[in-house]
């Protein structure tokens, strides 16, 4: 298989990624690490809460990868990301692309992230110290 | 028909649970759908955006639904 794509509930383990990814064949990979960020628009962050729809997000994260591999010249995909509570500095998601020139690598790896954010069915709420909200729900 | 609808997110918050309940006409759309819950339920049309997924794909308005899909409310996505 050149796809991995998962949704845990544990913490994601960046060196298991890394060593999914890596092949003899690949000049390159690129690794997009999310993290939770403390601050937002000057508001101190306590943690961050993340929910899937786990059947359909999988589905658009195929579709996704899917599209990297026929737009660039990559070898192997990897999207995994992560659900439940997650506290400052914890991963919400990793993605890693290789192949066998970085070029494509790249670009692949940012596609994958930016549309991620777009298209894929995964809410995150922000807890701060005096109340919380799920982000981009309003305008 | 009675159709029953998954919610995530500020849906969620919206419904008072994970799952609604609403009666539709047979052979509805996503449209009449989308019309029945904000009527029921107006704080969705204060939302950014908000989409309806049927077995876990993205609806257009004018698709037909039935008792047997799966439907969502999909509220504005932010993953990663």
């Amino acid at each position: 298989m050149n796809t991995q794509i998962e949704i845990h509930t544990e913490p994601l383990n960046i060196q298991s990624c890394i060593d999914w990814i890596m092949s003899p064949h690949s000049g390159g990979i690129d690794v997009f690490i999310g993290t939770v960020r403390d601050m937002t628009k000057g508001k101190t962050v306590v943690r961050l809460e993340f929910e899937a729809y786990n059947q359909m997000a999988i589905k658009e994260m195929e579709k996704i990868s899917q599209q990297a591999f026929d737009n660039w010249p990559v070898q192997k995909v990897l999207i995994h990301h992560r659900t439940g509570v997650l506290a400052v500095g914890e991963i919400p998601v990793i993605i890693a692309v290789s192949a066998a020139h970085r070029a494509a690598a790249f670009e692949a790896c940012r596609y994958i992230i930016d549309t991620l954010k777009e298209t894929v069915p995964i809410w995150k709420k922000e807890v701060f110290e005096d109340g919380e909200v799920w982000v981009a729900a309003h305008p | 028909m009675n159709i029953k609808i998954l919610a995530f997110g500020i849906a969620k918050d919206i419904f008072g649970g994970s799952t609604t309940n609403i009666q539709l006409d047979e052979n509805a759309t996503t449209k009449q759908l989308k019309t029945h819950l904000e009527a029921a339920y107006p704080r969705l049309k204060q939302l950014a955006s908000y989409m309806v997924a049927v077995n876990n794909e993205y609806a257009d308005d004018a698709g037909a639904i039935t008792e047997r899909d799966e439907i969502a409310i999909i509220p504005p996505v932010s993953g990663g």
